[in-house]
């Protein structure tokens, strides 16, 4: 069954654009209201206006890396899920899907969150940016450089959520200190164990940015 | 037939090997382009998902899947009666269990399997098989395992295999030589390696030949595994790994995981991926194992060690597993002793079977070993590197014959180490500040180790394909695990034939594609892999020179290779581009044949090292911080010093997180399920909890006889002596010898209160 969700939209206090679906009402619907606590913030805020079936299947548009991709989705479908197996974009990885390791991360509106623990349906009208949003064509972008140059991972895989944890810093915090460093990326877990490499690569990337 | 060539002579001065290059790979894992396993995507792929069993022991008495069957998107159910199910998983001894096995020994174990089109409707499915269970007593405590009235989880009993044994020479003489003897019993937490990548692959049949891309260490492991279970011949078998997102010794080998996504592939004839979840990964992929430890130890005033006697409990899970492999190696090795006596007794307990888990038995012996060391050095009033260097080995003790080492730096591990690390100054602050009172107490803490293997050997070939134009194609066929292996081979082959790095592309881990290569772990894939990458070069480059050689019209041996130029040695006017070459043009490519050539006869390869650490303790509230490290590693020739560094980084955090994070914890008393089977309740370390400074002080001293690159090992002994540093530095700060894993503020306080009460 396939339903066109409202697109309604209107802006919230914050200035941003908000489509008529909530998070909470998502939650409540099917029966994950126990994850509510890795809600972000500024959502989950107002009651839902539309009832939906986390089976029953919608349309949305997503903007991804400032392109429009128009889906078709289950309500219930992660974020996460639709970026890795159903646009491709591999780059975000899946590590924990409870929001505990941050291998997911990617930006919503500037901000770092875990893509796990967001549903499709709530990043709709928001501007997602994932690791392949920070490449310019080829060429790499500062923080990608950085992690490059200081070798800041080992397997690889945490790489990306690290990457898009410290673009999400440098963005609010051009010129961080180490402990800001080490606060930003404390939510991405690197079983490697490079972190050492991983502070001095967010402060080379914070030159980088500048230069 | 392998002609017979030259062995080549170590490297004087090298131009490439041991400087800091970034990874040849780099560029595709910080921009998204590397496609791991996980990534892999097929037209037409469905998902499978795993039922387990949710009790820690039972026997499953029926399976109702009718339902599930029926439901939206599922496209197949696999349980043990399925055709073509049926077939058998193998352990460690020659033991076996049915993939899916009606008696289930662990809570986790794999009960049926379901192929759907989405994995929520996979997971949907998994959730409506009805399952019944005989639900049977259970133990999960291993010191539990051999009393009377437990619960057997085998027919012969919990014993896995009979206790192992060692001895040299007569131990009560050496403790009746001693001026002090210590016995101290210790105890390390099961760890789980939970790598970021999940444990999973993607299965696609077509006609008789299975491709599997899996998340794995091995390939050629993975496809030994799989074509032994489902009968088929090695060539039907390709197995494609190329990038991993980590493993730490969980994925040397295949999973079930692996055979039920090919069994789900062949009934749908679909490709099917199948990927763990993250708890799945807690319960069913294996782990470090608990070590249960006593130590007695003898040492004279002038500290010479006397006696050592070694007893640990240990258990594999469920299944033969290794449960007790080389915990006693560091007693047995690590120190001149002339008397020394270990018993290893393994037993089975209803948990997951253990897998090789970074440095297998050495973190766990060196916890108790490091920390007597320290006490006997506290009791003769020595300092502990003193006592340490007063007992370096001058040979290995413990294999047969005392061979000796091609190379030991363990001395100068120690000296070196603690010189940088400002050890003595180090100690004399701490104790001065801990003399102002207060509730923030220093601590300095040190612990040198040995890593059993770390040598490499054959087998392992390796090609190069020189292009014409003086670019090259390198084929291997083992895995990049994140330790940089690709990058060190393209400056093996940048060394000797002088192509840059970005004219080097490899092409490794495909069982189809790349050669025979055994798993990368055991920290020796450089020692093995660089050695046959230098002979194929240098076989490469033999055919350059014979064939300018004729080009040139000169003996091939009166010409070098330099920057892209074959040149003569005598008439450097009388020089040709790679490039140019004719006959190169005409052939196409030179193809280089590459073997790992035999280990030194009665030699040992062994890495070593010596770790010194300042760590900060909070003594109302039991946090410990980890303020500094300085790893003093000795593993022969530095490769590349920026992975070799990175190595020592990633090593020192999994030592944090075993000394100050980590433990599996088991509901002991109701349930026998893992209470703790995620990373918020399962802690690894953050980048809140280790130290920003670490400093890597490689120590190389020339290995001419370990192999013709002299490296060996890094990985596993960079993590060995961690753990003991920090648990001997909280006891330089505060007075209290912490024995159990993890230090943190639960085992710390209560002690700190109990000392505080009896002042």
């Amino acid at each position: 069954m396939t339903k066109e969700v409202s697109m309604r939209k209107k802006k919230d206090e914050n200035g941003h654009s908000r489509t008529g679906i909530t998070r909470r009402g998502f939650l409540q619907l099917i029966g994950a209201g126990t994850a509510a606590s890795a809600a972000s913030p500024g959502l989950g805020a107002e009651p839902a206006r539309e009832v939906t079936e986390p089976v029953e299947v919608t349309r949305l548009n997503l903007l991804i890396n400032g392109r429009s991709h128009r889906l078709l989705v289950e309500t219930r479908w992660s974020l996460l899920f639709v970026l890795r197996e159903k646009l491709g974009l591999t780059g975000t990885k899946v590590g924990c899907e409870r929001g505990e390791c941050g291998a997911c991360t990617v930006l919503i509106d500037g901000q770092p969150h875990y893509a796990c623990m967001t549903l499709a349906v709530e990043a709709v009208g928001k501007e997602i940016t994932t690791l392949e949003g920070l490449m310019k064509g080829e060429e790499l972008g500062p923080v990608q450089q950085a992690f490059l140059e200081h070798d800041a991972f080992q397997c690889g895989y945490c790489t990306p959520g690290q990457i898009m944890a410290v673009e999400g810093l440098l963005r609010s915090t051009p010129t961080p200190s180490l402990e800001q460093i080490r606060r930003a990326v404390s939510g991405n877990l690197c079983r490697c164990g490079t972190y050492a490499n991983i502070f001095k690569a967010a402060q080379r990337a914070a030159e980088l940015r500048k230069a | 037939m392998r002609e017979e060539r030259e062995t080549p002579k170590p490297w004087k001065k090298t131009e490439v090997i041991g400087k800091p290059m970034p990874r040849v790979d780099a560029y595709e894992r910080v921009s998204g382009s590397a496609i791991y396993p996980s990534d892999t995507s097929l037209p037409d792929m469905l998902y499978g998902a795993i039922l387990r069993c949710p009790h820690a022991h039972a026997k499953v008495l029926d399976i109702d899947a009718r339902e599930a069957e029926k439901m939206p998107g599922v496209r197949a159910v696999i349980k043990g009666d399925t055709n073509g199910a049926s077939v058998e998983w193998p352990y460690l001894r020659g033991f076996k269990t049915k993939l899916f096995d009606l008696y289930c020994r662990h809570e986790g174990e794999e009960v049926a399997a379901v192929a759907a089109e989405t994995p929520y409707q996979a997971w949907d499915a998994v959730k409506a098989i009805k399952v019944k269970y005989e639900i049977l007593p259970f133990v999960v405590d291993e010191r539990k395992a051999l009393e009377s009235g437990t619960p057997a989880i085998h027919a012969g009993g919990n014993r896995s295999g009979e206790p192992q044994t060692y001895e040299r020479g007569n131990v009560e003489k050496g403790f009746g030589e001693a001026d002090v003897v210590l016995e101290e019993t210790y105890r390390t937490e099961s760890e789980l390696h939970t790598p970021m990548e999940l444990h999973g692959c993607v299965a696609r049949w077509d006609g008789d030949q299975l491709t599997v891309w899996e998340s794995t260490q091995g390939v050629y492991a993975v496809q030994a595994r799989v074509a032994e279970v489902l009968g088929l011949p090695l060539a039907n078998v390709r197995v494609i790994g190329s990038y991993m997102g980590g493993g730490f010794g969980s994925k040397l080998q295949a999973g079930k995981y692996t055979i039920i996504a090919a069994l789900l592939s062949k009934k749908t004839a679909r490709p099917v991926k199948v990927f763990l979840t993250r708890e799945e990964t807690f319960l069913c992929v294996g782990n470090r194992p608990p070590s249960n430890m006593t130590l007695k130890a003898g040492v004279r005033r002038d500290g010479t060690l006397t006696a050592l006697e070694f007893g640990c409990i240990g258990t594999g899970g469920a299944y033969p597993a290794g449960g007790t492999s080389s915990v006693d190696w560091l007693v047995r090795d690590l120190y001149q002793c002339p008397n020394v006596r270990t018993k290893l007794t393994d037993v089975y307990i209803n948990a997951g079977p253990s897998r090789p888990c970074r440095a297998p038995g050495h973190p766990q012996g060196a916890w108790a070993l490091e920390q007597m060391i320290d006490a006997l050095a506290e009791a003769i009033k020595m300092d502990p590197v003193e006592l340490r260097l007063k007992n370096i080995p001058l040979y290995s003790q413990a294999r047969e014959g005392n061979p000796p080492y091609t190379s030991t730096g363990l001395k100068e591990c120690l000296k070196e180490g603690a010189e940088a690390f400002g050890w003595n100054e180090a100690l004399k602050k701490a104790s001065e500040a801990n003399a102002r009172g207060g509730p923030l107490r220093r601590g300095v803490g040190m612990a040198s180790g040995l890593w059993i293997a770390g040598g490499g050997g054959p087998p392992s070939t390796i090609l190069i394909k020189l292009f014409s134009d003086g670019s090259l194609n390198l084929n291997m066929g083992a895995s990049d695990i994140g330790t940089g292996t690709k990058t060190v081979m393209a400056m093996v082959v940048c060394e000797e034939l002088g192509v840059p790095m970005r004219k080097i592309q490899i092409e490794h881990a495909d069982t189809r594609t790349t050669q025979y290569a055994t798993p990368s772990g055991g920290s020796k894939t450089v020692p093995t892999e660089g050695p046959a990458v230098r002979a194929a070069a240098l076989h490469v480059k033999q055919q350059l020179l014979e064939m300018a050689g004729r080009e040139l019209k000169t003996e091939a041996d009166q010409l070098d290779l330099k920057n892209g130029e074959i040149v003569s040695t005598i008439d450097p006017t009388k020089k040709i581009k790679i490039a140019n070459l004719s006959e190169l043009k005409r052939q196409g490519v030179i193809l280089g044949v590459g073997y790992r050539g035999p280990n030194p006869d009665k030699k040992v390869v062994n890495p070593f090292g010596a770790q010194f650490c300042e760590v900060e303790v909070n003594i109302q509230t039991g946090e410990v911080k980890v303020l500094r490290f300085l790893a003093a590693q000795e593993s022969g020739r530095v490769m590349n010093r920026l992975t070799y560094d990175n190595q020592v980084v990633g090593g020192i955090t999994w030592g944090v997180g075993l000394a100050l994070t980590e433990a599996r914890i088991l509901d002991a008393q109701q349930t026998g399920k893992m209470v703790n089977r995620n990373w918020h309740d399962y802690k690894i370390p953050t980048a809140l909890d280790v130290p920003a400074e670490v400093i890597s002080l490689p120590i190389e001293p020339e290995d001419t006889e370990a192999n013709t690159t002299g490296a060996k090992g890094l990985g596993e002994p960079v993590t060995i002596p961690t753990a003991a540093a920090i648990a001997n530095a909280v006891y330089n700060a505060i007075g209290i010898r912490i024995t159990r894993t993890p230090i943190n503020p639960l085992t710390l306080c209560p002690l700190l209160a109990r000392r505080r009460k009896e002042g």
